[in-house]
């Protein structure tokens, strides 16, 4: 089928996953306030947010089998978007699923926090789909705002509301570049939309306009900062240690795979014309990000601020991606983001399983020994942590993600052979401190005095053997996820003769 | 550059004209007689009290957060009125009118889910108690 996106209930058709999402979010709201805070009731929503969320992801799969496109509009309807939106749900059934048994813990009581997760995933999901600039803003917002909240929803946490004013102020400071880039576009392009945006810049040679120039390098800080690549980085170890857990993972997954996917739709659709241009900055932003990202890490101890600094080196990975430009490109991305999120998501909730109250016990030294204590939760931390590193076999699918990044990094036009190598390089730098995780969990006697982990809730629980055990047998069996993710490339729309008008 | 900007950049320089015109004439013309009651910061008639650099209590934040929001909310409805002529017509205007037959309520659909959300986030406060002054 082909929507028409300028007829409204066309339009309304298009959109169908994201608003059975956001009405069931809004009733959901209705209803977390209905009764007075405690942790029934927290509960109670999380279950019916986790049903929505179900809902949604089998909508979107219903969705995805039909082979369906547009036209030329605001929304784009191709598998690149279902993907992505699959990857975000996914997200957030783990954000909640981890959060209820988190919330209790913690004595986070508002069932907000779920509805709040919900808002979020909707945004990404208007992110998945935007193929016009101001759409990406308002997914952005939508996304971003449920973001700031959720961060500090711990309020007895002075590190929490650290963190959320400082996500506020930075992530506002990014939307208003991110803002004057697509005022700067729409400027030398009079086009807000990203397939005119495209056809303009190549029939009109835009190439070396000032105007143009500044506005893409405006767009490329802005997504610099929602993406958490370096040098744009700075709030991120501090954010992801200040949330709360599940949170934390939300960000570090779904959050970046919304705004990359934003990213490299716009790299493909709007801006390939402007290659020359931003070709050397994109090489240097991932080389960056994967150099600090991954040398920093080595020095941290605590294990969120490291899986935070280990998330920025994984933004310069996916910038590779992007940077070649290509939609071989993209389906690595795609591939490297759903080994990525798997892995990222199963280490977070071990995080879970052997904190504390408080969010205490997030230390290096609180893993010594765990094999002797929880053989299972260090036996699937030791699975993450090969998956992110990218080593064979143990780690799954986190294997198969490098190696088709590097292929598409080496097969692009323009060759990124030492880009490869420096993300070759750069994860044998990782793994000073994925593997020194492995060594404290597996070699070192658990300290005398130290108290065993609490008992793992079933939720958290079944995400950590839900993902480790997808991480494995992906890795043994990748060829459907590699058919999923060839297939999910962004596709151009169908364009009617009439809707190519002249550059102004 | 375009020759459409050149009011703008009049209106500009007689802003700063005139600001500058008010404090330079004012500085020349004035006696300068200060007293102490003279020096203190103007507070409608009465003498200070303290600090300006209060605590205050959150409620008043709510209550200006809450009519931020809502007020701008409302802000939004006025291109839509304005434009409501199109919005509630399946086919473009002709002379200003609607064609016969071709009246759609897709204008009205449009304002009424906005209301639903509206009305939606008016009732999560409420029922939240953020109305409730104690």
């Amino acid at each position: 089928m082909i929507f028409d996106l300028a007829n409204p209930s066309q339009l309304m058709q298009a959109l169908g996953p994201d608003l059975l999402l956001i009405v069931g979010a809004i009733v959901l709201m209705l209803w977390a306030a209905w009764r007075p805070e405690s942790d029934e009731h927290q509960r109670a929503v999380g279950r019916a947010s986790l049903a929505l969320v179900a809902a949604t992801i089998a909508m979107t799969l219903w969705y995805s089998t039909r082979g369906m496109s547009s036209n030329v509009g605001v929304i784009a309807v191709d598998n690149f978007r279902w993907a992505t939106d699959l990857i975000c749900l996914l997200g957030a059934f783990g954000a909640i699923a981890l959060g209820m048994e988190y919330n209790v813990r913690e004595r986070i009581l508002p069932a907000e926090s779920h509805v709040l997760v919900l808002f979020a995933t909707a945004g990404m999901m208007i992110l998945a789909a935007a193929r016009d600039l101001m759409i990406v803003f308002l997914g952005i917002e939508l996304m971003s705002v449920a973001i700031y909240v959720l961060v500090g929803l711990n309020r007895r946490s002075p590190k929490a509301a650290e963190g959320s004013l400082k996500y506020f102020l930075l992530g506002a400071f990014a939307t208003a570049f991110l803002l004057y880039g697509i005022a700067l576009i729409y400027g030398s392009t009079g086009s807000t939309n990203l397939t005119e945006i495209g056809q303009r810049v190549v029939a009109g040679n835009f190439v070396a306009h000032p105007m143009m120039l500044a506005g893409t390098g405006l767009l490329l800080v802005g997504f610099g900062f929602k993406v958490a690549a370096a040098p744009f980085h700075m709030w991120a170890p501090d954010v992801y240690e200040g949330a709360p857990t599940p949170i934390t993972a939300f960000m570090a997954t779904a959050v970046k795979a919304a705004a990359f996917a934003t990213f490299l739709r716009v790299w493909l659709e709007a801006l390939p014309g402007m290659g020359d241009a931003w070709f050397t900055p994109i090489w240097w932003l991932a080389a960056v990000a994967m150099f600090v990202g991954n040398t920093v890490a080595l020095s941290q101890r605590n294990l969120k601020r490291l899986l935070a600094y280990s998330s920025i080196a994984h933004s310069g990975y996916l910038l590779v991606a992007v940077a070649t430009g290509t939609l071989g490109g993209s389906a690595a991305f795609l591939f490297y983001l759903v080994a990525y999120t798997l892995a990222s998501y199963g280490a977070f909730a071990v995080v879970i399983a052997v904190g504390r109250e408080g969010d205490a016990n997030n230390d290096l030294s609180d893993y010594e020994g765990l094999w002797h204590v929880r053989p299972g939760l260090a036996i699937a931390m030791a699975v993450f942590m090969l998956s992110l590193m990218g080593f064979p076999i143990f780690g799954g699918i986190g294997f198969f993600g490098k190696w088709y990044l590097l292929m598409a990094a080496i097969e692009a036009p323009r060759p990124l052979t030492t880009l490869a190598v420096v993300l070759v390089l750069t994860s044998v730098v990782s793994a000073g401190y994925y593997l020194n995780v492995v060594r404290v969990m597996f070699m070192k006697a658990r300290p005398d005095g130290a108290a065993d982990p609490e008992r793992t809730g079933s939720l958290t629980r079944g995400v950590v053997y839900a993902t480790a055990v997808a991480i494995l047998v992906l890795g043994l069996v990748p060829s459907r996820v590699i058919g999923w993710s060839r297939a999910g490339v962004p596709r151009a729309p169908q364009i009617q003769a009439a809707s190519v008008d002249a550059p102004r | 550059m375009d020759r459409n900007y050149i009011p703008v950049l009049f209106l500009l320089g007689i802003a700063v004209l005139t600001a500058v015109a008010i404090i330079g004439l004012s500085h020349l013309v004035m006696r300068s007689r200060p007293t102490p009651v003279k020096q203190q910061p103007y507070e409608s008639g009465m003498p200070p009290l303290g600090d300006a650099r209060e605590r205050f209590s959150i409620k008043f934040y709510m209550v200006a957060m809450l009519f931020i929001v809502f007020d701008i909310e409302t802000v939004f409805m006025i291109p839509w009125a304005a434009y409501y002529r199109q919005l509630s017509c399946a086919v473009p205007l002709v002379g200003g009118a609607c064609p016969a037959g071709q009246i759609s309520f897709f204008g009205l659909g449009e304002m009424l889910v906005f209301m639903a959300i509206l009305l939606a986030g008016f009732v999560y406060v409420w029922k939240k108690g953020a109305l409730q002054w104690d």
